[in-house]
């Protein structure tokens, strides 16, 4: 039995809840290029699963099916209703929500596509902000075009986010007259407001400089312990140790072991873990 | 050394400039606005999946791009006629400009929508936008933005092709000139005025095009 074949498989740490997303044998080709093996996982709600692995491993395409912007050649992907519970934190898109469940080895159509990109919104390492739009039209264009959320209920929303991560002066701004730092800040607002059930991160801090770091990564901190469900994907160790529940190591397009953060850091179980660990603490 | 004639060289300028204002400039004004609308349909035909609309596309800018403008000008106006088909001078300068501008803008419009990074798709899409609404609400501005040193050197050179337009016995800026050149016999006098003209426009649109990039550029995502 393969680490993921345990029963409840990532995410199974915390067995009092359903999972808020659950992930069952992910498959995905790029031709000949098999780079999703068999993916499964699971994510609880308010849990936070991060991924590390090699460049190549597939972390991104994971990440990118999760939102739909993939379609992957088999498997399922299930995101559970929102809780009702989260309607009181003004988290997910209201009690309302049914569940979604794609099964990718039958026939896909975009609306199936669309209910996942739904439930999560992305982070990307490159901010992809639109550099034709002020910093608040950024936040409220998914919201006000796409969700078609009242204008004057969005943009108080957003502007409130926006506060809170400090760049309430930059709202007028356009993303080129922004370091990278505030940014990916407002990358993240813009995911926020959204009001997805699911938040993902492909490598939000790899692209900053260094000094820049420290308040992105302490900003998705305080996200997770307000309770936000989250799947990162990092090279942060240090980080990923603090602020996940659960870190799976993704090595060839699957799971190659996943646990306890600190469990998992100080002792892997599998040789390919050690190695990647290894070379990531010890560059030369 | 011949004396330049300035009597006349004053006299012919506002019949010139009549042409340019009444001739040269709404042709190239309106051949532009329909041509870019044309190359717009023609670009997203290039880039659609569906094989029969991409190659129609293709094949309509190659015809375009490879064959001469004054010859497209004659086939509509000269040609036409022969198969029952009677154009105006006017619409016909107005048709051959648009389809020709439609060709070249097309390639251009093409090549803009493929600059924009790949990962202002995915952010549109992230955000639950349709490809549509992508394409009109995040994409096409910042091709817009992309595609104006390019549309503007269409543009200016239309400007100067719309003189072709004489041939086809549309009274614009060259036509003006060869009349009286021909009345007065001043011929180099009324061409080297009539030139002077075009690049005093010309020199016009491109202060504008300079203006308008050094706005625009900053909002390119890169
Ligand atoms: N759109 C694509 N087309 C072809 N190959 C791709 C595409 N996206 C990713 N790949 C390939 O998939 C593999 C995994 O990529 P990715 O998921 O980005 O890895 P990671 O994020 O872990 O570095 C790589 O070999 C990459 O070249
Ligand atoms: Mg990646």
């Amino acid at each position: 039995m393969s680490p993921v074949d345990l029963p409840a498989g990532v995410g199974s740490g915390r067995t009092d809840a359903a999972p808020l997303l659950r992930v069952r044998g992910l498959k995905k080709s790029f031709g000949s290029n098999r780079v999703l093996e068999s993916v499964d996982l699971a994510v609880g709600p308010g849990r936070v699963l991060a991924l590390i692995g090699p460049s190549g491993s597939g972390k991104t395409t994971i990440l990118r099916c999760l939102n739909g912007l993939e379609l992957p050649d088999g498997g399922t992907i299930e995101v559970a209703a929102a809780a009702s519970a989260d309607a009181d934190t003004g988290q997910g898109r209201g009690s309302t929500s049914t569940a979604v469940v794609v099964d990718f080895a039958a026939k896909t159509s975009p609306k199936q596509l669309a209910a996942l990109r739904d439930r999560s919104a992305m982070v990307f390492q490159l901010y992809n902000l639109f550099p034709h739009k002020t910093v608040l039209q950024n936040v409220i264009e998914g919201p006000v075009v796409v969700q078609r959320r009242p204008l004057a209920e969005v943009t108080a929303e957003a502007l409130a986010l926006l506060e809170r991560v400090g760049l309430t002066n930059k709202r007028d701004s356009y993303p080129f007259e922004l370091s990278g730092g505030q940014q990916q800040r407002v990358g993240i607002v813009r995911a926020l407001a959204l009001r997805p059930q699911l938040l993902l991160f492909d490598e939000p801090t790899s692209a900053l400089d260094p000094e820049l770091v420290g308040d992105v990564l302490r900003l998705i901190k305080e996200l997770a312990d307000e309770g936000w469900s989250m799947v990162i994907v990092t090279h942060e160790l240090e980080f990923a140790r603090e602020v996940a529940h659960e870190i799976a190591f993704v090595d060839g397009g699957t799971i190659v072991e996943h646990g306890d953060p600190k469990q998992l850091l100080r002792h892997p179980q599998q040789e390919r873990t050690r190695q990647f660990l290894y070379r990531l603490l010890n560059p030369f | 050394m011949i004396q330049p004639d300035w009597e006349l060289f004053v006299n012919s300028l506002w019949p010139l400039l009549d042409g340019a204002v009444r001739g040269t400039i709404p042709l190239a004004l309106a051949s532009f606005a329909i041509g870019l609308v044309l190359a717009l349909v023609l670009a997203l035909m290039r880039l659609s999946s569906k094989r029969a609309l991409a190659a129609i596309a293709r094949g309509y800018i190659s015809i375009v791009r490879g064959t001469p403008l004054l010859v497209q000008l004659f086939v509509i106006f000269y040609g036409l006629p022969s198969i029952g088909v009677l154009i105006d001078p006017w619409p016909s300068a107005i048709v051959a400009f648009s389809v020709n501008v439609g060709g070249y803008a097309a390639e251009v419009i093409r090549a803009a929508i493929l600059s924009v990074p790949k990962g202002q798709w995915e952010a549109a899409y992230m955000i639950g936008m349709s490809r549509n609404r992508a394409l009109t609400r995040i994409i096409l501005p910042q091709a817009a933005r992309v595609s104006v040193p390019p549309l503007s050197n269409t543009f200016i050179s239309l400007v100067k092709d719309t003189s072709l337009a004489s041939l086809i016995l549309v009274t614009e800026l060259f036509r003006e000139a060869q009349q009286i050149a021909a009345f007065s016999q001043k011929f180099m006098l009324l061409y080297l005025e009539a030139a002077l003209i075009y690049w005093v426009i010309c020199l016009i649109l491109s202060t504008g095009q300079g203006f308008l990039e050094k706005r625009l550029d900053r909002y390119v995502a890169r």
